[in-house]
Parts: structure tokens; sequence; C-alpha cells
């Protein structure tokens, strides 16, 4: 076999791998979105028809309270829980986390050093294993079941990673553009918003969007510290669609749908983000 | 524009002092320029007559204020950072304008003193680029421009091209020189290079380890240094120091080299006298290669060890009492290594330093 028909034959050979890869990754988010705009009968029905034969939106207005067909799981409410609690959580990680990331960044203090590696250790820790002492801690307060509950326990899981990617932002501005803001007639505080800011803008974006992401899908600590439409949350809910003896697959699938979408859109705009960065004509080039 | 004086200023980091409580005059429109190695303080008492840093000690006064508890923007200062610190997402314009627009000066004002900026440091084609867009001289210019358009009490320059290349560290350098001659105004300008310090400066201050060694005129400085720091430090290559005994009406080395005591500093020594003998490479040059051939005059049979040819002139490599001593060659032929060659010192060039204080003779 000469060497250009072996090339040939790799490049098949890697195709076909890399092919096979992507059907493994993609095929249940595939079925889901697909599942979530069929009719429950298709899905169920035996023998499995594979390729949709009529395609509807009645899934998506029946969670939503539309059309003629009512279903008992009160998804707008889970929405509007699940879009109070990421927000509210992101914006207080957020405004947290650069005030932490731009002192670490900026000023030296005592046991900074330790302080710095305490947060990012505490990340070492998995959510679910804090579970119990926070489920008893918050019904002895009184927080279970409350979306300010929820808040909290999300803000904790993300600050440690807000201030670490925005002291990074912080840490590549050189300090020299603060000193000439204020040199220029600014107070430190002008400076920060004028100068400091906007050059770290994409990522303190980048970083509301991790935290938003983090809030808005997560789902076993919710599972835990939530019972009502008070403060359940969408990937909570989904569960509401499995009965004793039956699952409604067509609209648990519309559902996941309506929670992936604000992920995705999200998950586009951190892409850009990070990969944007910053350009730093500002100092030598 | 204004004076601006420090006294008994002090520096603290924790509890390492690292500026020992200076005192400087700077008059009205004078060009100052600091100089010293790296980690000498000068940079740091820059930043404390900004407002960058606090003062520890002492009393820092611009026109007739002290400006010890000011904050940066109040001192109406100006300051060109070393890696020039422009604002990476303002257009040039808006770079220049910045200060004016934070003043809440009027939009005609803040065009008015960019176009006027811009002029004096040729920067109109470029007002609509961003930093990324310019050049290394290009920044360092809008830098100054920055700095101008608030027609501030005083400029402060720290280390302002020592990002630059060669070629244009010394293009800059002229222009930096024009542009304190357009606009008159009290410069206090950072440098670790003696050659800036010695063609920017009306006045110098050589500063080591957060004290002040000499202030004075570059000529003073460079012809009168008042120990053997600043004597090594200004002029390049630098003066050759060679310890050394006064016996009589004589200098001998270890070696027992011999060398009359020149006659201006007879009356500064006294006989025994461990003295340290400061001589310029200039003043040590081969028989009929010198610049001055009058005055008072030694020599000496030297063996050349190394000559590097700079075109106008030669540095030579020799020893003198087991030293590597550097001399000067002008208007220079082909030297071989291993050459021996008759020196000419000029007597009244050369400085002689207390052994012990380190200190000028002349100083007593």
């Amino acid at each position: 076999m000469d060497t250009k028909l072996k090339k040939r034959i790799g490049k098949i050979v890697s195709w076909l791998l890399t092919f096979l890869l992507m059907l493994v990754i993609c095929i249940p988010g595939l079925w889901v979105v697909l599942t979530g705009f069929r009719p429950n009968r298709e899905v169920l029905a035996k023998p499995a028809i594979w390729i949709p034969e009529e395609l509807t939106l009645n899934n998506f207005a029946q969670i939503f309270g539309f059309g003629a067909e009512q279903i008992a799981i009160p998804v707008p409410a889970y929405f509007t829980n699940s879009l109070i609690i990421a927000l509210t959580s992101t914006a207080i990680a957020l405004l947290v986390g650069m005030s932490g990331g731009y002192a670490f960044a900026r000023f030296r203090f005592k046991y900074k050093d330790t302080l710095f590696l305490g947060l990012m250790l505490s990340r070492t820790v998995p959510g679910i294993a804090l579970s119990l002492p926070v489920f008893m801690i918050w019904s002895r307060i009184g927080l279970i079941d409350t979306k300010p509950g929820l808040i909290i326990v999300y803000v904790a899981l993300n600050v440690p990673f807000t201030i670490w990617l925005i002291d990074g932002f912080f840490r590549q501005i050189p300090k020299e553009m603060s000193e000439a803001a204020q040199v220029d007639g600014c107070t430190r505080w002008q400076a920060f918003w004028k100068i400091e800011f906007p050059l770290a803008k994409s990522g303190i974006a980048s970083a509301g969007i991790f935290a938003f992401l983090t809030s808005w899908n997560e789902y076993a600590l919710a599972s835990q510290l939530t019972r009502s439409t008070d403060s359940k949350t969408l990937p909570v809910g989904l569960m509401d669609f499995t009965a004793q003896f039956t699952i409604d697959w067509a609209g648990m699938s519309a559902m996941a749908v309506i929670i992936i979408i604000p992920a995705l859109i999200l998950t586009f705009i951190v892409q850009k983000h990070l990969i944007s960065g910053l350009t730093f004509g500002g100092v030598k080039g | 524009m204004a004076e601006i004086k420090l006294e008994n200023v002090v520096k603290n980091y924790g509890k390492l002092e690292v500026v020992h409580g200076i005192n400087l005059d700077i008059a009205h429109n004078e060009f100052v320029v600091l100089v010293g190695p790296s980690g000498c303080g000068k940079s740091t008492t820059l930043r404390m007559i900004a407002g960058l840093e606090e003062i520890t000690d002492g009393e820092i006064s611009i026109g007739p204020q002290v400006v010890n508890e000011l904050p940066p923007r109040k001192r109406n200062i100006s300051m060109v950072f070393q890696n020039y610190a422009l604002y990476p997402h303002m257009s040039v314009r808006e770079n220049l304008g910045f200060g004016l627009k934070i003043a809440k000066q009027s939009d005609a004002m803040v065009e008015e003193r960019v176009g006027e900026a811009a002029e004096i440091l040729g920067l109109q084609e470029l007002l609509d680029r961003t930093p990324a867009e310019l050049s290394g001289g290009q920044r360092q210019r809008v830098a100054m421009g920055r700095a101008i358009v608030r027609h501030p009490e005083a400029f402060l320059f720290d280390e302002p091209l020592s990002n630059l290349d060669a070629k244009l560290r010394v293009q800059m350098r002229t222009e930096i020189k024009k542009l304190h001659q357009k606009v008159k105004t009290t410069v206090v300008y950072v440098t670790h290079d003696q050659v800036e310090a010695m063609t920017l400066a009306d006045r110098i201050v050589v500063m080591k380890d957060g004290w002040i060694e000499q202030v004075g005129t570059p000529m003073e400085v460079f012809n009168h240094p008042v120990n053997t720091f600043v004597a090594s430090f200004i002029g390049s290559p630098p003066m050759n120091l060679i310890p050394a005994t006064v016996e009589g009406a004589e200098i001998v080395f270890a070696d027992t080299t011999r060398l009359p005591v020149p006659a201006r500093l007879e009356s500064h020594i006294s006989d025994g006298q461990k003295v340290i003998l400061g001589l310029r490479p200039d003043d040590l040059t081969p028989e009929g290669h010198g610049i001055i051939e009058s005055g008072q005059k030694a020599s000496m049979q030297l063996t050349v060890d190394l000559a590097e040819l700079l075109g106008t002139e030669t540095i030579l490599y020799t020893q003198i009492n087991g030293q590597e001593v550097l001399g000067k060659m002008f208007d220079p032929r082909e030297v071989e290594p291993g050459e021996s060659m008759s020196f000419n010192i000029s007597l009244d060039k050369v400085h002689l330093f207390d052994a012990e204080t380190q200190k000028s003779v002349r100083l007593g």
C-alpha cells in the first residue's frame, strides 16, 4: 500500500471515530429536543417510531397552561422562581466577586495568600456533601423552601469562582492605569468605574454568566431545600412529570428545552467574551 | 507653574525605610532629573510628589501649598509613566481629553486644548486611533500629550524612555527637551540612565539607597563629584577608581607606581592619607591621542590588554596597580593587544577621594 492511501484511510478512520463520539454526546440532547416537539403517543408508540411523523408545539402550550389540555404542573411559577433565584444570586456573587477580586489584585494585606487559598479550597468540597448540615440549619432558621434560602446557598457556591476569575482580569490591568486616571483628576472610585471596570468588563461578564448557569442548572441542593411552588426551580420541577406509574416524557422534554435555551444562549455569549479577551494597547506592546 | 519643595521627606514600607529624610528645592520652570541605580528611591520620591505614595514623615509643597494630605487629583500635576498607561479602550483624542472632561471643562475648551497638544507633539493624524494601533514612540508622545493638555503646575516623568529602543530613545530625549523649552513648566524626571540625566537636566539629583548623594548642574556633578559613588555613576565609561596612599608630594599605588599630587589638591590632603584616585578614561590618553594636551601632566608606560573601537575614539583596557583601568584614544589608530604605550594623565582633571569616607578630599 502506498503512503498516500494509508494517509487517506487514516483520515477516514479518524473522521468516523469523531463522528461516533459526537453521536454519543449529541444524541441524548437531540432526543430531548425532538421529544419536546412530539405528541406523547408517538413517543410511547410500540414498535418505536424513529423518524418523527408529527411535530407539535402542544407540549409547550400545555406546560405554560395555554390550549385545551392543561397539566397540573405549575411551570410558570418554577420558571419565575428559577429566574429570580439565578439572577439575584448572580448579582450578589458578582458584587462580592468584583470587590474581592479587586482587593486581591490590587491591595496588600495580611493573610492574603491564605485567604485566597481558603476560598479556592472551598471549591473542592462538593456542594451536596454540605446539603445535610445546610438542611438542618435552614430548617431551624426557617429558610427551607424559601427563595432567599436557595439564593444564599448559590452565592456561597459562586463567590469563590467569581473572585478567582475577576481577580485574574484585574491583575492583567496595570495599576498605572488607575494611577494615571487619579493624576488626571479622578477619585479612586472614578478611576475604577471609568478605567478599570471597562477594561475588566468582559471578565466580569463571563464570571456573571458562569455564576448564572451554575444557579440555573443546579439540581442536587435545590431538590433538598425546596418543597413548593414558593421556591422550586425548573430542574427540580422536572421531576414533577414522573408519577408513580407513568412519566410524561413529552412534557418533561419540552420543559428541559425551556431550561436549555437560556443556558445555550448564555454559553454562546461566554464564548464570545472569553475569546475576545482584552486588547492591551495602553501599555508597551 | 510652581516650585516644588521637599523637606525631610521620609518613606517607610512597614519597618523598612526606603527614603531617609531628603531635602530638595526645585525652582519654577526647572528641569530636575533624579538619577540613581534601581532601588535608590528615585521613583518612590517621584510618586510621593505625585501623591501616589503616602509620605511617612516630612513635608512636600507644590507652589505655596503643602500637599502631604492632598490626593493626586488635587495637586495639579501630570505624570508620564514608564509603560505609558494609556487608556486602551479610548481613542487618542479621548485619552488626551480625559483629564479635562473629568474636570468638567466645556467641549470647546477640550477640543481646543487637545488640538493644541496634538499640534505640539505632531499627533493630529493619530487622534482617532486607539493606543493599540500606535507604535512605541507614538504612544510615548500621546502620554506626553495627556500630560500637557491640562496645563499643570509640574510634569513628572517616571523613566519614560526605558521601553523604547536605543534610536527612538535618543529621538524622544530631544523631543522632551524641546517640549520643555516650548511649554515652560517645572519638570521632575526620573531615570537610571546617566546620559539622559546629563542631556536633559538643568540640575541632576544623584540618589543612592534612599539618600541624596549630590545635587548640581550636569557640569558640576560631572566635574566635581562629591564622592566615589557619584564619580563612578556619572560618566560613561565610568571613572577609574584606584586606591593609593599619599606620600609627601606623591600619590603612591600599592605596586609602587607614583604620580605627583595635582597642585590644586595639595592643600586638601595630608601625608600618609589613604586615598582613592579618580581618573576618567578621557583623561588617560596615549601620547598624541588626547583632547587637551596642555596643563599639568604625568605620563606612564602601560600595556594595552584590549582595544574597543567606537569610531571617533577607542576605549583601551589596561592595568594600573593590578587593577583594570580604562583609557581613551581619540583620533584612534589600530592597537594590537599587548602593545605597550605611553599614556598621559591630565593631573588637572584627577579626582582624589578619602579612602575611609569615600568623599572628595576637596570637601575636607
